[in-house]
């Protein structure tokens, strides 16, 4: 036997591999390409970015204090009523104007923007938590399905504002007492936002869950031996994640308009602690003489929950498969 | 169809129960008093007798039960007495006077009947909170075709946009804004409901009229945002369906597809849609109640609520829970009738 002399195959063209015009693209990659085209949601997503390092960190740049009673320069008028009232009384140290009791309107706004936004970051995060776990939970074991979903129900058919107004002027004695008037309250409208709108969540995750608990990898993973808790985290929860994101967002913007609406119903934070729902309440009996102090919280709440809904717009757009790339 | 009904409603009922019985025990652990108010002179005993005679002496499930007595089985006979007696639609028959003088559900702020006190506020709102559905459900079908019969059209641009903004802003801002723009700059509308205002003749109407656009407008530009998205929604899919282009195969004028075959399929969706949110815009005018001091419903849940009136509160809380199963129940059903292909059997 001779070595057959090893002859050089050359492939047919057809059959070959051509080398990928392009490395892979992760699925992130996508989701931002087909982000990037929603001018509605980057625009969006921009404001809502400037908006939170705004109150972050405005208090470092803006340093008068918003609690800081200055009467010899109350019912200051913002810098810009300057334009058409030529003798109205303003004043480049407060650009924003000064309330009745001579506090600082920019300050204010800075201040009640944070605890605005950290009570619908938090609320969101409660929300997000609670609707996905029960959502999880009733989607993946069948005998709690039932139950839960019963559950769901029932608190979608309770009245949500009376109860949350009955809750917070329920517990707001206790819990103030318990953790002092800020923190308490801040616990108290959190937990009670979170307890009340989680449900839409957890129908949508579910109704996911069910229909991704089917599919091949999932019986791929629980016959090479996963256990319950890993094919949960690592399999089930990674493919619900956009429904979650989504939802987060909606969830975000309501949780801002109802802390404001609490606030502005006179049952949210205590007076000396600016949000821009209590400015807001706090500035209509005046309205008349000064409604620019209506005007700017009210409009900082606008703009921050639009900016939310179009990036939820946007992101639903961006994480749709069947939509990306069209 | 008649089973689905009949099952659906008698779940409803240990739904109802069960929602009594959170509200009642979530009023249980109120800390407030309702003997606040009461002198520091009246001695304790006598404070007793009367915290006794407010009904709050039993133990927690006789307190329920008689609640339950009171709200299903006295204030019907109220209702049916009154129908029988007072009112035009059953007037003409005999008197059945069924109610022997029992105890109602009694507000502790007045000690007249909680029922009573609501059927003076519910014209109130009856009025505004339906108004501004129908005024928003009549904006938002059109501009809903519309937008999605010329998709990706600056009108659907601007649509989308007004869409979001009735989303985005709050009543307790738009109601505000509309004060200061059309009462306090331009005069045209008063910002202080006048429930006490009497319509008798032509200037008197247009005065109701004033008053009511704008916690009108408030309310129903929520309403349009949401059901003009729906309708938008609704109206995409059924364009794109065959027996559109059938019917356009056959030479049905644009005019006819759009407002008959489409319209009509499209409408089904949006239905159930509107059935579902009549509770929430009454939960919603609560606020739009407070800014524009219309004592209607919501006003008086507020009221209550400050002054620690439980019974009241409890009695309302229980009748928007009360509303909201009912449409949910109404919507279930709405959508059976409507499309012959959901068979709930």
């Amino acid at each position: 036997m001779t070595d057959p002399t090893p002859t050089q195959i050359s492939p047919i063209a057809a059959l070959q591999d051509r080398e990928p015009s392009k490395p892979p693209r992760s699925q992130w990659r996508d989701v931002w390409d087909q982000f990037k085209h929603h001018k509605g949601a980057m625009l969006g997503g921009g404001f809502l970015l400037f908006v939170t390092l705004a109150v972050l960190f405005g208090d470092l740049i803006w340093q008068i204090d918003p609690k800081k009673l200055d009467i010899r320069n109350k019912d200051i008028r913002p810098i810009f009523n300057a334009i058409w009232d030529s003798g109205a009384k303003v004043s480049w140290s407060h650009p924003l104007g000064t309330d009745n009791l001579g506090r600082d309107h920019l300050a204010q706004i800075i201040a009640g923007g944070r605890a605005s936004m950290a009570v619908g970051w938090a609320a969101m995060l409660l929300t997000m938590l609670i609707g996905t776990s029960i959502g999880v939970m009733a989607g993946f074991f069948k005998r709690l399905d039932g139950p839960l979903m019963r559950f769901t129900d029932l608190v979608l058919s309770l009245p949500i504002l009376p109860l949350m107004l009955v809750a917070v002027t329920l517990f707001r004695q206790p819990l103030r007492a318990s953790f002092g008037p800020e923190t308490g309250m801040f616990i108290l409208i959190v937990g009670v936002i979170g307890v009340t709108s989680w449900m839409q969540t957890a129908r949508i995750v579910r109704g996911d869950i069910l229909a991704i608990k089917e599919r091949e990898f999932v019986l791929a993973a629980r016959a090479s031996g996963t256990t319950a808790r890993g094919i949960i985290f690592r399999h089930l929860l990674p493919n619900v994640l956009s429904p979650i994101m989504v939802s987060a967002t909606l969830g975000l913007a309501t949780a801002i308009i109802t802390e404001s609406a609490l606030s502005f119903l006179g049952v949210g934070f205590p007076s000396d602690f600016p949000t821009w729902g209590k400015m807001l309440a706090d500035a209509v009996p005046r309205m008349q003489e000064f409604p620019e102090r209506v005007m700017l919280p009210g409009i900082m709440i606008s703009l921050t929950v639009l900016s939310v809904n179009y990036l939820g717009d946007g992101l639903r757009d961006a994480l749709d498969p069947r939509i990306r790339g069209r | 169809m008649l089973t689905f009904t009949i099952r659906r409603l008698v779940l409803a009922i240990p739904t109802l129960l069960i929602i009594s019985l959170v509200i009642f025990l979530l009023l249980q652990m109120a800390p407030g008093d309702p003997m606040a108010q009461v002198p520091l002179t009246v001695p304790p005993e006598v404070k007793e007798k009367m915290r006794e005679a407010l009904g709050l002496g039993q133990p927690l499930h006789v307190q329920f039960w008689k609640w339950l007595v009171q709200v299903f089985w006295i204030e019907p006979k109220v209702f049916i007495d009154f129908l029988t007696r007072d009112s035009w639609l059953l007037g003409w028959l005999p008197d059945t006077s069924l109610y022997q003088g029992e105890l109602r559900v009694i507000s502790w702020q007045t000690r007249s009947p909680v029922m009573d006190i609501v059927v003076q506020r519910l014209p109130q709102t009856l009025w505004v909170v339906g108004m501004s559905y129908i005024v928003g459900i009549l904006i938002a079908i059109p501009i809903g075709i519309y937008s999605a019969y010329r998709q990706y059209s600056v009108f659907d641009q601007a649509g989308t946009f007004v869409t979001m903004i009735g989303f985005s802003i709050p009543p307790f801002f738009t109601g505000p804004l509309l004060i200061v723009i059309f009462s306090v700059q331009l005069g045209w509308f008063p910002f202080i409901y006048d429930t006490t205002h009497v319509v008798n003749d032509w200037d008197s109407f247009v005065y109701q009229l004033k008053q009511m656009i704008m916690p009108v407008m408030v309310l129903a530009l929520q309403t349009t945002a949401q059901i003009s998205r729906f309708m938008r929604a609704s109206v995409l899919d059924n364009l794109n369906q065959d027996y559109v282009r059938t019917a356009r195969a056959k030479g049905l004028s644009e005019a006819v597809v759009v407002m008959i075959h489409v319209l009509r399929n499209s409408m089904i969706p949006v239905i159930t849609v509107i059935a579902l949110g009549v509770p929430g815009i009454f939960g919603g005018a609560i606020i739009t109640e407070v800014v524009f001091s219309v004592n209607g419903i919501g006003q008086l849940l507020i009221t209550a609520l400050f002054a620690n009136d439980l019974p009241m509160v409890q009695t309302l809380t229980f009748m928007f829970a009360v509303l909201i199963v009912l449409f949910n129940l109404i919507a279930d059903i709405l959508y059976g009738v409507l499309d012959p292909r959901i068979r709930y059997d």
